[in-house]
């Protein structure tokens, strides 16, 4: 008898949520990829629910290289990446993707200095401490950019991230651009063989590496560094100007970097006189013949209010938003995509 | 056969007159011993298509890179070019370390609970330390980075550089992350279940044993030594070995404390790379098709390091029994 009615009731609750689900009939549009952009992701599949009632997202943060990967098997209906893909393989894609940029974020010099002095530093200087060529504080480079600040005879502590990830892309890319001996011996990518240092999981794991070892220096996202009051440096950018990492010079490097048509761009080393020179941005890959009509089309329109509705909200979760011209190119790619 | 033939008591219970009246039968006997052979062969099963499938995945990197594989120590995703070397030391070596800290601490504390502690603390210790297995990884692995490395660097580890910074393993500079700090991590994961076999294993050990030694004028230590620890020896060193198994696979809090850095280094104070780890921290973000096969292949080798360790324990457990096998005979 028990059985029977705990059978019944079972039998209830898949009546319930079989004609609650058929009830609300949502299309779910799937994306899988890059983790520095989930916050905001979230946020705006979390307020398109409002906009659009009748479609609701499933993102997966699991990695550039899994989102990657998941496009191209067409997994996933979008994919996301801290870096652009490579020409192998955007040539693995059984057609053409598109590049969506997004948001902008950047990597900042953080340290761990008694007495927390303010700091100042240049392309010769991080490439230097991070080819294992400058091992103190008080190396004559360093002071020669910080003037009045003294500097103790403590070795430099170098920590990068030891998980592949795309703020490392972003720190390789700029060194790769500034230093030839860094492009010759190491290169860009989203984990490379390190010349020195300590590695640490994540920005957590960096930052908690920096913040208990004395005289240790490494880089974060600058999200990660104003959430934790870490120190952090600024940087004299191509055009010879010292620039405090922020939304707004992140958004000035943006605005000044030579971007190509098929967005596959990098905005380390921007010109602009206002340019952080160590940011980047992050992108959506999405297909610009969509299989599936309907969806395709929802998918279209989430794109479109995120360009220009989206963007808005990028600055109260810590992301640079686009630049307006290029914020209008994006919109016009968008267009682009057929049925 | 005696099992198969019905009560002859009758009953009013309709179900037992029911079984009473059906012919004896081994047909569930049967079907018992065939559906555990099959559980049993899944695990054989699933050990092969693990195999096989890391071997699949692994096939690029291997025929590039070939046995060269296994005995170079460039880890360069740039360049392409990829050897597991210090990875395989590294993952040795922390475990090495761990053992060497969490086996005597385990077996202690083991001998403590069955033979001396007082029934007021044994329940609440017990309890304690599997409590202590049950914390996530990842978090004995930020209280690693946060409290554990901090600690470790300010006070333990200059105590050993001063008196042992004579020797190679305990010389140059001080960072915290370190091999050492990831042996440790790992011993203070690998204590409770040591600790939880070791204990079942001494109390399974006949009380007529103990009995035995004490009628003999034994001591309290002499019992423990002769009686119990000698005659639990073979399972204890199991409880060793299962220890030794989730040491070598052990990943995120190793991966938080040892500071991640592919190098063979002899001093403990440097930082070190696991197998586990790397594949931890990689392979969200490989991209490139040998990238991630050098990955796969990372935990093929992994798998081949756990299964030859075992073998050596097991060979190394079977010269134990046999040699004390003739000493007794001697005697």
């Amino acid at each position: 008898m028990k059985s029977l009615k705990i059978s019944r009731k079972i039998l209830a609750i898949v009546l319930l949520t079989g004609v609650s689900a058929t009830a609300s009939a949502q299309m779910m549009i799937n994306g899988a990829g890059a983790t520095f952009p989930y916050p905001i992701y979230s946020k705006w599949f979390d307020q398109y629910a409002k906009v659009d009632p009748s479609v609701r997202f499933n993102y997966q943060s699991i990695g550039s290289g899994g989102g990657q990967k998941q496009i191209l098997a067409q997994t996933v209906d979008f994919g996301a990446s801290d870096g652009p893909m490579s020409d192998d393989n955007l040539a693995k894609a059984p057609g053409k993707l598109l590049h969506i940029p997004t948001v902008a974020g950047a990597d900042v010099v953080a340290y761990n200095l008694s007495g927390n002095p303010a700091l100042k530093f240049d392309a010769d200087t991080i490439a230097g401490i991070f080819l294992g060529q400058i091992k103190k504080w008080n190396d004559p480079k360093i002071t020669a950019l910080n003037p009045g600040v003294t500097l103790p005879d403590q070795e430099i502590v170098v920590v990068h991230r030891s998980d592949g990830s795309g703020t490392t892309y972003i720190w390789t890319d700029y060194l790769s651009k500034i230093s030839p001996e860094w492009k010759r011996k190491v290169g860009t990518n989203t984990s490379v063989n390190w010349p020195t240092g300590i590695g640490g999981k994540g920005n957590e794991g960096v930052a908690g590496q920096i913040k208990q070892s004395p005289g240790a220096l490494g880089y974060v996202e600058l999200v990660y560094a104003v959430q934790n009051k870490m120190p952090y440096a600024e940087v004299k950018n191509s055009s010879g100007k010292f620039v405090r990492p922020s939304l707004e010079s992140i958004t000035a490097a943006l605005a000044t970097a030579d971007i190509p048509d098929d967005f596959r761009f990098s905005i380390t080393n921007a010109t602009g006189p206002d340019a952080y020179p160590i940011s980047g941005a992050t992108w959506l890959l999405v297909y610009a013949q969509q299989k599936d009509a309907t969806k395709g089309r929802k998918l279209v329109e989430f794109l479109k209010w995120a360009a220009k509705d989206g963007e808005k909200m990028a600055k109260d979760l810590q992301y640079a938003p686009l630049p307006e011209n290029l914020q209008q190119r994006v919109l016009n790619r968008i267009d682009e995509i057929k049925m | 056969m005696e099992i198969a033939t019905p009560p002859a008591v009758a009953s009013d219970d309709p179900r037992s007159v029911a079984r009473a009246m059906a012919p004896p039968s081994r047909f569930g006997d049967k079907a018992f011993q065939w559906l555990t052979l099959a559980m049993a062969m899944a695990v054989v099963v699933l050990i092969i298509l693990t195999g096989w499938q890391l071997w699949l995945g692994s096939s690029l990197a291997i025929q590039k890179f070939g046995f060269h594989f296994l005995t170079t120590s460039t880890w360069d995703p740039v360049a392409e070019q990829f050897g597991a070397l210090p990875f395989i030391y590294g993952t040795l070596v922390s475990s090495l370390i761990a053992l060497l800290i969490a086996v005597p601490l385990s077996i202690a504390t083991a001998v403590y609970l069955t033979e001396l502690a007082p029934l007021l603390i044994r329940q609440p210790l017990v309890s304690l330390i599997e409590m202590l297995a049950a914390i996530p990884s990842v978090i004995l692995g930020l209280w690693g980075i946060f409290v554990m490395v901090p600690w470790l660097r300010d006070y333990p580890f200059p105590l050993l550089k001063r008196l042992f910074g004579w020797t190679p393993f305990f010389s140059g500079p001080i960072y915290g992350t370190s091999m050492l700090a990831g042996g440790i991590i790992i011993a203070i994961m690998i204590l409770p279940i040591i600790t939880s076999v070791s204990r079942e294993i001494l109390r399974s050990v006949p009380d007529l044993q103990r009995e035995a030694a004490y009628a003999l004028g034994a001591t309290r230590w002499e019992v423990t030594r002769i009686a119990v620890l000698s005659y639990a020896r073979k399972g204890l060193f199991g409880a060793v070995i299962l220890g030794l198994g989730r040491a070598l696979g052990e990943t995120m809090a190793v991966t938080m404390v040892i500071g991640n850095t592919p190098q063979i280094a002899a001093s403990l104070f440097k930082p070190g790379y696991t197998l586990a780890s790397v594949i931890a921290n990689e392979f969200t973000e490989a991209t490139t098709d040998i990238y991630l096969e050098a990955l796969f292949e990372i935990g093929l080798v992994l798998f081949g390091v756990t299964i030859l360790v075992n073998l050596i324990a097991q060979l190394l457990l079977k010269t134990m029994t046999t040699t004390t096998s003739t000493t007794r005979a001697v005697q």
